[in-house]
């Protein structure tokens, strides 16, 4: 067991190298530097170069890469261009919002899609079934943005059941009351989300019921007289529900890649909407150091979900 | 009795005829599986209907002509002014443009595909032919590039690349669109090389190429089909996301995500639906009648092969 996540993790490595590469190479092709902004039109160009001397922007690329991989690891990842405040910190803030949403997303999918998944695979090609299914096919089929879009014009201004921007609104005072209008903006958003991410699960949940339901040791259990309701939950089941824990790690992937789209369109400010923020503004610092993260996210759900995929299946622990 | 043996024997000959003689080649069986079900035959007639409306009516219209700036006739209402579906802020037609993006963003998705189909079947059927050392190093470049942030990429390429055009745009999806594909193809080849026709093929000598693009190919055209469909559709749908938040096609060049983009505003939302509804619609059909000839024609492929 320990053995396969070590390895795992080993693997993680140059991985992350290469991306922390690539995104180095992808910072470097951006225009701009450490002193767009900052600049005094009454600075002397010649000391302008003298200060980037200084500061290495004229050292050879490998020497730069190193130096920005160390200030990495010390947890600098430079100074907004246009915020003028240390990027990690411009990060932090909008990291808590994205946190928030994604864990009522994710929490929200899998209420949702666990009784669908189930309801499917238990009454296979019955109308609950059906019912399902073409629920799902249209959530597949329908581009997020369009979905949100018409999520919002329906709840947010047809029925005005839910606030359409931002994450808390600005009359409110009070720990608990502040924490109710979070709650009450993301409701809609997170919604519209998990409706989206469901489909993989459903699916993949209908599927292992459907299969499980023919297998030898449901029959065994039948034929030793072992109730049908019985042989569905703890048998049937408790076998299909195990690799949708496998999920939870290529949630955060989906996550991460629709939280772009989502909080535009909600206007949520969390990481995606400082990404289109800083690209608009031309923020490459911000920009730079949100690729990198994303990445790592990426990486490191992956990770988890072969992780716990190798807790929960045996079979496919690396030898 | 024995009459009835004979039939019966006469029976069993025609069906070994019928397994011995040549399979249907893949478009007729495609075809076959969209014509067979009532609702993909009308999604089928809807395509083209769509294909016709926006490739034949911008026949019609030229660029300039659809994106010139009319600020007298900016937001003129459904039907007003001769605008059948109303203008935009800068006094565009919509149907124009509706027509126009509509052809873009289905000829971006076709483009796409095109690129990740070709890349993606060369990469599967070297990876899953060969195996071994030369598939593990494909599959490492795969997952490598599965992992990158797709999206924010994307996006920071589309301002930062000199001369951004359309193609650009279409080279920049489909540089992440291909590890999907050659993973799909892969493991479908690899179940393929160690079976009889291959090894007959090999033994007789002919030469890996023939093998993997003579005959291992062949036997997945209609697989190639349904990946086709819902690829096009997948890529239609980041293509139009990309022109929705801004940094999809140039400004210049009409998208339905650019169109959609107008749902952005509240103002446009409640008091001028006509910028951004039509266009919804739109996609939401394409997407709709895509994906299902798609899932319809992945049914089929899926009970074939459980039967073999």
């Amino acid at each position: 067991m320990w053995k396969t996540v070590l390895r795992r993790v080993l693997v993680m490595i140059p991985q992350l190298l290469i991306l922390s590469f690539l995104v180095f190479v992808l910072a470097k092709m951006m225009p701009g530097d450490p002193f767009t902004g900052q600049i005094n039109p009454n600075l002397d160009p010649k000391q302008i170069i003298r200060l980037k001397h200084e500061l290495g922007l004229y050292d050879p690329v490998p020497v730069q890469y190193t130096r920005w991989l160390v200030n990495l690891f010390h947890g600098d990842l430079g100074q907004s261009y246009i915020q003028k405040v240390p990027v990690t910190s411009l990060i932090a803030d909008r990291a808590v919002n994205t946190f928030w949403l994604s864990l009522l997303t994710t929490v929200l999918t899998y209420v949702l899609a666990v009784p669908m998944g189930i309801i499917a695979g238990r009454h296979q090609d019955e109308w609950q079934d059906q019912g399902i299914q073409i629920f799902n096919y249209i959530t597949f089929a329908i581009p997020g943005f369009v979905f949100y879009i018409l999520g919002i014009w329906l709840f947010g201004f047809v029925l005005g059941w839910f606030p359409i921007t931002g994450s808390v609104s600005a009359s409110a005072s009070g720990f608990w009351e502040v924490v109710g209008s979070r709650f009450y903006h993301m409701v809609l958003p997170a919604l519209l989300f998990s409706l989206i991410t469901t489909t993989s699960i459903v699916q993949y949940l209908r599927t292992g019921i459907v299969d499980n339901k023919v297998e030898d040791y449901v029959r065994t259990a039948r034929s030793k007289g072992v109730p049908e309701n019985v042989v569905f939950d703890k048998h049937i089941l408790r076998n299909s529900l195990l690799p949708i824990a496998a999920f939870m790690g290529t949630t955060i992937t989906d996550l991460l890649g629709g939280s772009m789209i989502i909080e535009s369109v909600f206007s949520y400010p969390g990481m995606g909407k400082l990404f289109l923020d800083s690209i608009s503004e031309r923020d490459y610092t911000t920009l730079t150091a949100l690729i990198l993260l994303f990445g790592i996210l990426t990486l490191v759900g992956n990770l988890l979900s072969d992780i716990i995929m190798s807790i929960i299946d045996p079979r496919i622990r690396i030898q | 009795m024995a009459k009835e043996e004979q039939t019966k024997q006469t029976q069993t000959v025609a069906a070994t005829d019928a397994k011995v003689s040549l399979p249907p080649s893949g478009f007729r069986v495609v075809w076959h599986e969209i014509w067979k079900d009532k609702i993909s035959r009308l999604a089928f007639f809807v395509i083209v209907l769509i294909f016709l409306l926006t490739f034949g009516g911008s026949l019609f219209l030229s660029k300039g002509q659809v994106t010139q700036i009319n600020i007298l006739q900016s937001y003129a209402g459904w039907g007003q002014d001769g605008h059948l579906l109303g203008t935009d802020d800068g006094g565009r037609d919509i149907l124009n443009l509706l027509m126009m993006g509509g052809r873009n963003s289905i000829l971006i998705g076709l483009s796409v595909t095109a690129i990740t189909e070709v890349v993606g079947l060369i990469i599967g059927l070297v990876s899953g032919y060969y195996g071994g050392f030369i598939d593990s190093i494909i599959m490492r470049v795969v997952d490598f590039v599965q992992i990158l942030p797709q999206m924010p990429i994307i996006i920071v390429l589309t301002t930062t690349i000199p001369n951004y055009n359309a193609f650009t745009l279409v080279l920049l999806i489909a540089m992440f669109g291909w590890t999907s594909t050659s993973r799909y193809y892969r493991s479908f080849i690899l179940s393929q090389r160690g079976r009889d026709y291959v090894l007959a093929s090999k033994t007789s000598g002919s030469s890996d190429l023939k093998i993997m693009f003579r005959e291992v190919l062949p036997n997945i055209t209609s697989m190639i089909i349904i990946d086709v469909v819902l690829t096009v559709a997948g890529n239609i749908g980041i293509e139009t996301a990309l022109s929705f938040i801004g940094y999809g096609l140039p400004t210049t060049t009409p998208s339905l995500g650019t169109l959609i983009g107008f749902a952005n505003d509240p103002v446009n939302v409640i008091n001028r639906p006509w910028l951004w509804l039509p266009a919804t619609v739109l996609l939401l059909v394409i997407s709709l009648s895509i994906n299902y000839i798609g899932r319809a024609l992945q049914r089929a492929g899926d009970a074939r092969q459980r039967e073999n």
